[in-house]
């Protein structure tokens, strides 16, 4: 019988065949923690009796999530993680490179066939480098942190297979919002999602990334996309010491569950509040009016993004209802966009642009919504709350959705505008 | 939360807590409950459970946090616990006096994450007869709760979390294990 992708990796780092099912402690090849769940993490470590970490070196240690300190609690506990960074020797990104899933990979900290994890549920992004990387609790974390290792139990596979290609204005956020519509958003709980086909290799690593950070809003336990060129190129642009090696499903591997896409005909995709899986074509929301934009995040704050935004926009402005926020997703991003005169655009089109961080999409620092207003938001999640007040609402789309609906002051198809 | 009175008799110290803990209730909760919804983002800087519990379900279900008594039990539908990784959910429903969750299934962190901190999430195939503000005891190791006097199965913790659910938690059971064995494996 042969291996799945993610039974592979495991095999790989364990030396020994294991299969999907078995619980192993495996061990882990970086670990990161961020501004909100760090300082339980270290709490953990700690109380486990830990004094060094494992590896300094496998520790990936940043703020996003609240930076600048918008609090006298969130200033303490930025404090106290960077402390712990500098007793142990841990490089601490802190405040200056943007938001941590962006920073990871940019700055080559997870790797093909490595395990990663995160204090953060949308760890699972680095499956697009085909890491099988997954979010973790901080306890387990602090587990990690003490003994360079921590239990898995090895996730069965669900293939998403993509082909066609694109029409223009649709793309990856379209994609996976229309997977998870399909699959539901506990469809793929404890297992990994395996994405392939034309449509998935013929990807850049930017939209590799979009589809990877949404698996956890099926439930899934990671996202994976099968490395080829396009991830080795990104990979060792960053680690040149890592020589490339073949890593993929074996065609006869055991699947849990099997489907297949065809975006030829994809429309741009809304998800309606508030839940991730309630997914709609645009055109059945079109017309919806729209307080607030936000166009950022792990998901699409990329330079590909803002691109694709400031194209949708040319050189027209952004409504005069509308409040937009635009935030690159990490330091780097920034400087393309930057020096492609992406930002200067968004400026004068009347958009704030903040520095690399979450912003909004946690509702956890600036950029709340009141009672009643609705938020477009390029992000992930359109909980009840997350972006403020209970009673608004949250629709979720990609970054050229956002920006024509920031462009009309109401929800509007990307082709028209 | 409980205010707890202290009282000082002949010489023995007890506590009392208003409306016995001895008659647990039911929250009764539906589908696809959210982390956010469980403890809102603004609260993140908070690290004490305790404190995290005067926020629990805040916006989305403000008396949960008022008149939640310790031993309550939480009841969920499907995919309780779904979305963000913080621990700050669990937390604040340990803080409120949690020791149960009861739910038909749980999303993966937040179910590893009750179990590391020493909360036991219990499975039951439909939870349509739990209602709201019912008698509920749970009886975990019989496999088994009762709500309004009528028995409903609970299915089991997998082996490898029940060592660290029979420990307390994942830092005791650190405590107890030292160092661990890398790439030992255990089937299901
Ligand atoms: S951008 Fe949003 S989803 Fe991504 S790490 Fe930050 S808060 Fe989480």
């Amino acid at each position: 019988m042969g291996s799945t992708l993610v039974e592979k990796v495991f095999s790989r780092r364990c030396g020994s065949d294991v299969r999907a099912g078995e619980v192993v402690m495996a061990p882990v090849d970086a670990a990161m923690i961020h501004d909100i769940t760090g300082p339980l993490a270290i709490r953990t470590f700690l109380e486990m009796g830990g004094e060094r970490v494992f590896d300094p070196a496998r520790v990936v240690m940043l703020f996003d999530h609240q930076v600048p300190a918008d609090s006298i609690p969130a200033a303490e506990n930025q404090a106290i993680m960077r402390r712990f960074a500098a007793e142990q020797g841990i490089l601490n990104y802190d405040l200056r490179e943007g938001v941590c899933h962006q920073v990871v990979l940019e700055k080559g900290r997870a790797a093909p066939g490595e395990i990663v994890i995160g204090s953060d549920s949308h760890t699972c992004m680095y499956g697009a480098v085909g890491a099988f990387a997954t979010g973790v609790g901080s306890t387990d974390m602090g587990f990690a942190l003490r003994f360079g290792a921590l239990y898995f139990r090895v996730p069965e596979t669900v293939r998403a297979t993509v082909t066609g290609a694109f029409p223009e204005r649709v793309g990856p956020k379209d994609l996976i919002l229309s997977i998870i519509g399909d699959i539901g958003a506990d469809g793929a709980t404890y297992r990994a999602v395996e994405f392939c086909g034309e449509a998935v290799s013929s990807m850049g690593m930017a939209g590799r990334m979009t589809l990877c950070n949404m698996a956890i809003e099926m439930g899934a336990k990671a996202g994976i996309v099968p490395p080829d060129e396009t991830t080795w190129d990104y990979v060792r642009a960053r680690r040149p010491d890592i020589e490339p090696f073949p890593l993929a499903s074996d065609p006869g591997a055991d699947l849990a569950d099997s489907r297949t896409y065809d975006v030829g005909e994809f429309e741009p995709q809304v998800a309606v509040p508030h839940n991730v899986d309630n997914v709609v074509p645009v055109s059945r929301v079109a017309g919806t009016h729209v307080d607030q934009v936000f166009i950022g995040s792990c998901t699409n704050g990329r330079y590909e993004d803002l691109a694709e935004a400031a194209s949708v926009l040319g050189d027209g402005q952004f409504s005069d209802r509308v409040r937009v926020i635009v935030i690159p997703a990490s330091r780097d991003e920034y400087l393309k966009a930057l020096r492609a005169g992406l930002i200067e655009r968004f400026v004068e089109a009347g958009a704030l642009v903040e520095a690399p961080c979450c912003g909004p999409c946690m509702g956890g620092a600036f950029g709340l919504i009141a009672p009643g207003e609705v938020s477009l938001s390029t992000s992930n999640r359109n909980f009840r709350g997350r972006q403020g007040s209970a009673e608004g609402l949250v629709y979720l789309a990609s970054a050229a959705t956002a920006a024509a609906s920031a462009v009309r002051g109401e929800i509007t198809d990307p082709r028209e505008v | 939360m409980t205010e707890q009175i202290e009282r000082e008799s002949g010489g023995i110290r007890t506590v009392e807590v208003p409306r016995s803990a001895a008659s647990p209730r039911v929250w009764k909760f539906g589908d696809d409950i959210d982390t956010d919804a469980i403890i809102p983002g603004r609260f993140l800087t908070i690290n004490d459970p305790a404190e995290l519990a005067r926020h629990a379900f805040e916006g989305t279900r403000d008396e949960f946090a008022q008149s939640v008594l310790p031993g309550d039990v939480v009841v969920g539908g499907r995919n309780f616990g779904m979305g963000s990784s913080r621990e700050h959910a669990p937390l604040a429903l340990k803080g409120a006096g949690i020791r149960y969750i009861v739910a038909e299934s749980f999303a993966r962190i937040f179910y590893r994450n009750a179990i590391n901190i020493g909360l036991l999430p219990l499975t039951t195939p439909s939870t349509d007869g739990f209602a709201d503000g019912a008698e509920i005891a749970v009886d975990p190791s019989g496999g088994r709760v009762t709500v309004d006097g009528k028995e409903f199965p609970v299915e089991p913790v997998p082996e490898f979390l029940q060592r660290i659910a029979d420990a307390g938690g994942l830092i005791e059971y650190a405590r107890i294990v030292g160092e661990v064995e890398t790439c030992s494996t255990t089937s299901r």
